[in-house]
């Protein structure tokens, strides 16, 4: 034995799961949407994500080579926030917005902020909410799916107060309704956000309560609960975006009082705002909460809950 | 809420789900525990236990037989140490550990003869002080890992004593790769059940409490057939099957498996009535009050990517690990990590000349590919350290804590309840050494001095 021993502190096995695995589960869970968004909106749908997919990783590449920080976009994060941004942009967005929109996403909201693990908000909702209040019109015009004609969103039609002209339940499910590209389909989202659990990517909690308290909230204010949860952002903002990692809770008990929040102030939105769409903020209010959250909800050591129960 | 209810929640992600799904690798558990030659000479440690270290009580030249007394200690918390061998003392030297620190040893050639002392007898054992006294004497110290001094933990204060009513055993064996523990188990049930006995008379405990997984159901069996068979104690003895989940045989973990009791950060098991002693001790004590032989040898599994032919062997307690791995076939590639103990809280190695000692149960040799660990990358907040945590901590916040030396907030997310298990490290997609900054967090908060 002439080489040294590697001396290293315990463990000395690891999980199989790493980030790159985890970042590959969830744009195989975003597929399903990709696909539902192609037969909705057609050859743009593909356009608009090889636009801010490419623009994201090309953004997150030179950022970490100006940094001289490690490179990391084979973590495929930047992939994974290319994507939900593509999937929050109208079908006739302008392309050179979408690719602004993934630089912002990359560089603002992730890289100024130290890069994967640092952003405090979710990066591809902030460039989203950028984008809307900098081109408030091109980024609200939306189109019906198949034949491209201008149309409302169900919610917009909802506040307009026309609810005879509201698509059927089952139109909304299967996403043949006005809307961003990648958030109309629920059936789509719904797969992948089954794969996710599955795949324990993500913890049920936080869609599952983030959607019922829309459901039970909307229902309490004399709205459709149904239309409410199947319309909008919901969807793929419960399942993906309220679930990224950085910007959720540590803690069940967190993820729990997160997801409410979420829920309430998505239903506030909806029925006393401008806007006819709150998921967007709703979320972006919760993950700046998310510190407080947690100090609220550190978890007793073990052996200490029953101590303090008696 | 009943615990398999729990373990749905658990699985789907609605609860946490404390423990990581580490591999089990038991590739021995069916290999009959093999008796090892006796080595040239074997070196043998004045410290493998916690506590204080022993002085060597033999001269060089001297004559020792298999069971001489060749160092101790006048400490309370210490135990004896005994050769292993019959041969001559060759030198008293010291030695590099793995933890850093140089330690005494006698280094003994052996005769091959394997004489025992003529002075070892059965004690004679006529009240609770005999018992322990001859508990001391055997140099049993707690074979699981931890190497605590038995005569200690056996001889708890009365107003202690009185409060303890349940001995648990450990037979979970969680850790990856060994299997020790139950082919002890198989092979030695009836002295496991003996000990019991014994140490459940001494401590006035009302029941005894075997914790072993559920991916060893032969030795499940064996225990569960002779506690059945046994009754003239009174049916004290239980079996608790256990879900192959580590942590299991963790201390705290195990007693709240087995009692549904939660020991208190800073607390001790006799603190919520228990005592825990692992199958391989309890087994030897009974051994021992029958022969007065000390403990001299070890049963351990010798596996992992770099051994020729995983074994597990007896073997004499000071057998340089090069001599073991040579009787389970050598290397059969080039060694990059070698461990006292499981993978996920064993010990690394410096050098193969390093012995066997009184609380190694395994030792396991991996190749440069299983030995390499990936590099960090920044942490994604995914919580599955916090998670993991049997503890309930929040390993990524204490790492923080950690790396900003902040005491307060150490101790404030109680950074002294980690008892270093590892799972948080395991299932860090990032391959955060959470373990590690963990243990530099405890320095800090003893450091700082409140």
């Amino acid at each position: 034995m002439d080489n040294k021993l590697i001396v290293s502190s315990s463990p000395h096995i690891s999980s199989p799961v790493k980030t790159k695995t985890l970042m590959i589960d969830v744009i195989i869970a975003l597929m399903p949407a990709f696909i539902a968004s192609i037969i909705l909106f057609g050859v743009r749908s593909i356009i608009i994500v090889c636009a801010t997919v490419a623009a994201a990783v090309v953004a997150e590449y030179i950022c970490r080579k100006v940094m001289k920080r490690p490179n990391t976009i084979t973590d495929f994060s930047a992939i994974v926030t290319g994507l939900l941004l593509a999937f929050n942009l109208p079908a006739t967005v302008p392309i050179w917005m979408a690719v602004l929109g993934a630089v912002i996403a990359i560089v603002v909201v992730k890289q100024m902020f130290g890069g994967i693990g640092n952003n405090f908000v979710n990066p591809a909702l902030a460039a989203r909410i950028i984008l809307m209040t900098s081109f408030p019109t091109a980024m609200t015009s939306w189109t019906a799916p198949f034949d491209g004609t201008a149309t409302a969103t169900p919610l917009a039609i909802a506040a307009g107060g026309n609810a005879s002209e509201l698509p059927s339940y089952l139109d909304m499910f299967l996403g043949k309704t006005g809307g961003c590209i990648g958030e109309t389909c629920a059936l789509a989202l719904l797969i992948g956000g089954i794969y996710l659990v599955i795949r324990k990517v993500i913890s049920p909690i936080i869609p599952l309560i983030y959607i019922a308290v829309v459901f039970v909230f909307s229902a309490a204010l004399g709205q459709d609960p149904v239309m409410q949860i199947l319309s909008g952002g919901l969807f793929i903002g419960a399942i993906f975006m309220a679930t990224d990692y950085v910007t959720s809770p540590l803690t069940n008990k967190g993820k729990v009082i997160y997801a409410i929040g979420c829920g309430i102030l998505t239903v506030l939105i909806r029925s006393f705002g401008s806007l006819p769409e709150g998921v967007s903020f709703s979320i972006i209010i919760m993950n700046i909460l998310v510190p407080h959250i947690e100090k609220l909800t550190t978890p007793k050591p073990f052996g200490a809950q029953k101590e303090a129960a008696k | 809420m009943s615990s398999s209810s729990m373990g749905i929640l658990g699985k789907l992600g609605f609860v946490k789900n404390p423990g990581a799904p580490v591999p089990h690798r038991k590739h021995t558990k069916d290999m009959e525990t093999v008796e090892m030659p006796v080595p040239a000479s074997v070196t043998i440690l004045m410290s493998q236990h916690i506590g204080a270290p022993c002085t060597p009580t033999v001269k060089v030249g001297d004559q020792v037989y298999v069971g001489t007394v060749i160092g101790d200690s006048d400490k309370f918390v210490s135990a004896p140490i005994h050769s292993s061998v019959s041969g001559k003392v060759k030198k008293i030297d010291t030695v590099l550990t793995s933890n850093g620190a140089n330690t005494q040893c006698v280094i003994i050639e052996t005769d091959g003869e394997q004489t025992p002392d003529p002075s070892i007898q059965p004690p004679v054992v006529e009240n609770d002080a005999d018992l322990v006294k001859a508990i001391r004497a055997s140099g049993l110290v707690g074979l699981g890992g931890a190497g605590f001094p038995a005569h200690v933990k056996l001889n708890p204060a009365p107003d202690v004593k009185a409060n303890i009513d349940t001995l648990v055993i450990n037979g979970a064996e969680c850790e990856p790769y060994i299997t020790a523990d139950v082919r002890e188990i198989i092979e030695n049930s009836w002295d496991i059940m003996s000990g019991i006995y014994t140490v459940a008379e001494l401590l006035q405990v009302k029941q005894a409490i075997i914790g072993i997984e559920d991916n060893k159901p032969e030795a499940i069996k064996i225990m569960q057939d002779i506690a059945a068979k046994d009754d003239e104690h009174g049916d004290i003895v239980k079996v608790k099957v256990l879900p192959s989940r580590y942590p299991q045989g963790a201390e705290k973990v195990l007693i709240d498996q087995c009692t549904g009791r939660q020991v208190p950060p800073g607390k001790l098991p006799s603190d919520v009535g228990v005592v825990v002693m692992n199958v391989a001790s309890i087994a030897f004590l009974a051994r021992y009050l029958k022969t007065g032989m000390p403990l001299t040898h070890k049963r351990i599994t010798v596996d992992g990517s770099a051994v020729a032919e995983p074994k597990n062997i007896r073997v004499c307690i000071g057998t340089p690990i090069k001599d073991v791995i040579a009787f389970c076939g050598g290397y059969k590639e080039e060694p990059a990590k070698l461990l006292y103990g499981g993978p996920m809280m064993g010990t690394p190695i410096v050098s193969d000349e390093l012995p066997i000692l009184k609380n190694t149960n395994a030792i396991l040799a991996f190749n440069r590919q299983d030995a390499q660990s990936m590099e960090a990358t920044d942490c994604i907040r995914c919580g599955r350290c916090v998670n993991a945590c049997p503890m309930n901590l929040m390993p990524t916040m204490l790492e923080q804590y950690t790396e900003i030396k902040n005491a307060d907030g150490l101790k404030r997310l109680n950074v002294m309840a980690c008892m270093e298990c590892g799972c948080c490290s395991f299932v860090c997609p990032a391959n955060r050494k959470l373990v590690q900054s963990i243990r530099v967090g405890k320095g800090i908060v003893r450091n700082s001095g409140k």
